[in-house]
């Protein structure tokens, strides 16, 4: 059994946020569960898609974040509780259905986790979704650890059913990458089935409709701010007057900062869980009761703006700061350290900095940049496209997965990155206003995710690049999530259908389109240069599995290589491919046979043929 | 309960966060306080993990610069590079089996020397202990038994609130059974060699 329904209530364990909040939801009967997968979101739907195996709970990884929100709307629009989990820019993808389905509303539970990444630890950006809270007009729960975090789901669904409303549930990094002891509770046996009653007037939001059910929301969020004002979530501490509001996993750090700094009689801590809509009464009335207050809160001023404005009405003219040049930052994350020297400025008391030892005579330490695995496919496909391009002027725009990291040195294949299948679109703008030769890079999940709509409009509008497709039969960087193109039998599952990325593409109009073998380096290069060289919209899908994805499946079948005496030591593998298996020593180029996976892409570019299999069987 | 904060790194494929998991565990069962943290973004492309693990009274599961009270290195360059976590009063415990970067690979920065790698955490931190953990985790015939080496060592220094005892039941309870008997061999081999490492 699945150890998150194995967990018995009462009996403490340890678990990683992510899994918490996947056995709240479970705790709370979640009936429908849908995602997109991404940093650091993914454990919550790993865990929903081993549970639904063993379980009446329907799961599914969707083809987007919007496409993901639009089921569980659904579902739960039927009464079933639902969730849908994403990490932080998902919920810009899944914006659009966000704004109306508040309008709309639901009727059994619906949590919306969105997995908010301060310091960009794998994430191109590091946005605050609590203001989608405040745009959509839809509550917001932040939990601070990973016992809240399990907690909070129950809630947030209560919430969101008694009003009728989705319930936004942000949570950190730290919040969800941290593994924390958590008392389970009891499981409810889902409900999954629902029933859809016909009520176009409060379903379908045509203008005249809209405008009743944009005053209906207005409502609810009053009534939302009083739970707010209410909730055992926003929890106040200590007697002082001097005030500290904080959220999420700053609490933890002011907690601690303030036991350090010895200011305990002194201090009035506020934590917000229900953080919007924030309990106005409560905060004005903490206000009132403090001397000066300090905001903690990573990412944008949102709190503190809005504690600012609430004194404004009440012409408090006490001090509230947060964000300040001495004070805290909108970058990245904070830390205990910092959060203590922040309180201790802020609140002028006596402190001392940790002492961090003087570094500056270190020698210059070389960087760890994430590669490439050994044998991966995209290393090969990058190569022979940057072969198949030599001689071009190109700009190659890339997109979000493992492939993204082609940009790095010795391929450096990669110029320009926004978002989920930006590469395609914004080469449709490359191609149209400059003279070079413009090549797209694009994952098989990523091209299910949105690269589909910039396909068709290359098409359409006549533009003229190359889309490389690199087809290796999962989502890779977040952990090998199933996608429409993936092999679900090679699972052992059945009961999904599979998508074709080249029936795709040929349907959308392009004449020009090749698969090509990345290891098969010749074929290949020759088939890519025939693409660069077409005018118009050319198409190369570029298959071999993901040789992590292949090895945990077993299905790994190369042999390792070695470097044999023949070797001139021109060191062209190393400067050209840079595989992680490689290593010198002594001077000399050598392959490590434990990460070697015999892909024969350094055999295949190496002048002297000196790179040979290795004959007998090492490890 | 006094808190003491430790911090493992280590590069992706290491086995750090099994390493974390045998700790929590055995913190768990002992009921000592802990809260753990990793970042393991892109871990499995060969990047570095860092998991911050606390025990005691303290709220908070990150460690800022300057503040852990043992760094647990498994591979050299990397403890080096985590220096800034340290304090005069750190005790560092590192592997000496070195895993070259891309970058010290292709030679744009040379892989620092190990004799000056360990004079200089010597001169910077309170006690290094420090020995080839990857030849140690090959006796044992599982060379993925370098974390339970390096976990061996750290419960020799006493320095976190973990007995050999609580910490061998986690190593059973957790490691997959065609490893438990190597994963404690490796264990023992590290305790051992951190009482004599210089
Ligand atoms: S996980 Fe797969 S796609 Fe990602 S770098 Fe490794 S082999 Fe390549
Ligand atoms: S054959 Fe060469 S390129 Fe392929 S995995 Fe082995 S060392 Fe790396």
């Amino acid at each position: 059994m699945h150890r998150l329904l194995k967990a018995r209530p009462g009996q403490k364990m340890l678990l990683l946020g992510n899994e918490a909040i996947a056995r709240g939801a479970i705790e709370a009967g979640v009936g429908v569960a849908t995602t997109y997968p991404g940093t650091p979101s993914s454990e919550i739907s790993m865990n929903f898609f081993q549970i639904a195996l063993e379980t009446d709970l329907y799961f599914e990884y969707s083809t987007n974040e919007k496409v993901a929100l639009e089921v569980a709307a659904a579902s739960a629009t039927c009464g079933v509780r639902s969730i849908c989990v994403m990490k932080h820019v998902g919920l810009n993808v899944a914006a659009d259905a966000l704004l109306t389905l508040a309008y709309v509303g639901v009727k059994g539970g619906l949590v919306i986790v969105t997995a908010d990444d301060p310091f960009m630890f794998s994430s191109q950006n590091e946005q605050d979704n609590r203001y989608y809270a405040k745009l959509a007009g839809l509550p917001l729960l932040e939990p601070s650890s990973a016992q809240e975090a399990k907690d909070m789901v129950a809630y947030a669904f209560d919430i969101s059913e008694k009003l009728q409303e989705p319930v936004i549930f942000r949570t950190t990094t730290r919040i969800n990458h941290s593994t924390e002891t958590v008392i389970p509770g009891e499981i409810q046996a889902p409900q999954t089935h629902g029933d859809f009653t016909k009520d176009p007037f409060n379903y379908v939001p045509i203008p005249a409709v809209a405008r009743n059910l944009h005053a209906r929301l207005l409502n609810r969020l009053k009534e939302a701010e009083e739970l707010s004002e209410t909730s055992a979530y926003n929890i106040s501490t200590g007697n002082g007057r001097w005030g500290i509001v904080c959220n999420s996993v700053s609490y933890k750090y002011v907690v601690d900062a303030v036991t350090d700094l010895n200011m305990g009689g002194k201090t009035k801590i506020l934590r917000i869980g229900f953080s919007h809509p924030l309990p106005k009464a409560l905060l004005k009335n903490f206000l009132k009761e403090c001397e000066k207050v300090l905001v903690v809160e990573e990412g944008e001023p949102y709190m503190e703006e809005a504690l600012k404005a609430f004194a404004q009405e009440e012409r408090l003219t006490l001090p509230i700061k947060g964000k300040s040049e001495e004070l805290f930052s909108r970058l990245y994350e904070y830390n205990p350290a910092i959060v203590r020297q922040c309180l201790a400025t802020y609140f002028d008391v006596a402190h001392k900095s940790p002492a961090v030892p003087d570094l500056s005579d270190l020698p210059e330490i070389p960087q760890r940049p994430p590669t490439l695995c050994a044998g991966c496919s995209h290393r090969a496909t990058f190569y022979v496209v940057k072969k198949a391009a030599e001689g071009m002027e190109t700009i190659c725009p890339t997109d979000i997965g493992c492939y993204t990291l082609g940009f790095l040195p010795p391929l450096s294949m990669g110029d320009f990155l926004i978002c989920m299948g930006a590469s395609v679109g914004t080469s449709c703008g490359f191609s149209k206003v400059t003279d070079k030769k413009v090549i797209a890079f694009i994952g098989d999940s990523t091209f299910f995710h949105s690269g589909i709509p910039p396909l068709i409009n290359a098409v359409f509008n006549n533009h003229n690049f190359t889309m490389v497709i690199l087809d290796n039969g999962t989502t890779a960087m977040t952990g090998h999530q199933p996608h429409p193109g993936t092999d679900m039998t090679a699972l052992n599952l059945e009961g999904y259908g599979h998508v074709s990325i080249e029936a795709i593409v040929r349907a959308a109009g392009v004449s020009q389109v090749a698969a090509i073998k990345p290891y098969r380096l010749k074929k290949s290069i020759a088939a890519v240069k025939e693409a660069l060289n077409y005018k118009g919209v050319s198409v190369i899908i570029s298959q071999e599995p993901c040789t992590l994805y292949a090895k945990s499946l077993k299905k790994l079948r190369g042999k390792p290589f070695f470097v044999s005496e023949k070797c001139k030591n021109h060191k062209d593998c190393i400067n050209e491919l840079a595989c992680p298996a490689f290593f010198i020593q002594n001077k000399r180029v050598k392959i490590d046979p434990t990460l070697c996976v015999g892909c024969t892409v350094c055999a295949q570019i190496c002048p002297e043929k000196a790179i040979v299999p290795l004959k007998e069987k090492v490890l | 309960m006094k808190t003491t904060r430790l911090i493992i790194v280590a590069v992706g494929g290491q086995g750090n966060l099994l390493a974390s998991k045998v700790i929590g565990e055995a913190a768990l069962q002992s009921g000592v306080p802990v809260g753990m943290s990793e970042i393991h973004g892109m871990a499995q492309r060969g990047g570095v993990v860092e998991s911050a693990i606390v025990f005691g009274d303290a709220q908070s599961n990150i460690i800022a610069d300057g503040e852990a009270d043992v760094v647990v290195g498994f591979e050299p360059l990397e403890t080096l590079r985590a220096l800034n976590k340290c304090n005069a009063d750190t005790i560092v415990i590192t592997s000496l089996a070195p895993l070259s970067p891309s970058t010290a690979i292709t030679g744009t920065c040379p892989y620092p020397e190990l004799k000056k790698l360990k004079a200089i955490i010597r001169a910077k931190t309170a006690k290094l202990i420090a020995f080839d953990a990857a030849a140690l985790a090959a006796q044992t015939g599982n060379v993925l038994a370098v974390n339970m080496v390096l976990l061996g060592a750290l419960i020799q220094t006493g320095t976190i609130p973990l007995t050999v005892d609580n910490v061998k039941t986690a190593i059973t309870t957790i490691s997959k059974q065609a490893f438990a008997a190597s994963n404690l061999e490796a264990f023992e081999l590290g305790f051992d060699a951190a009482k004599t490492s210089d």
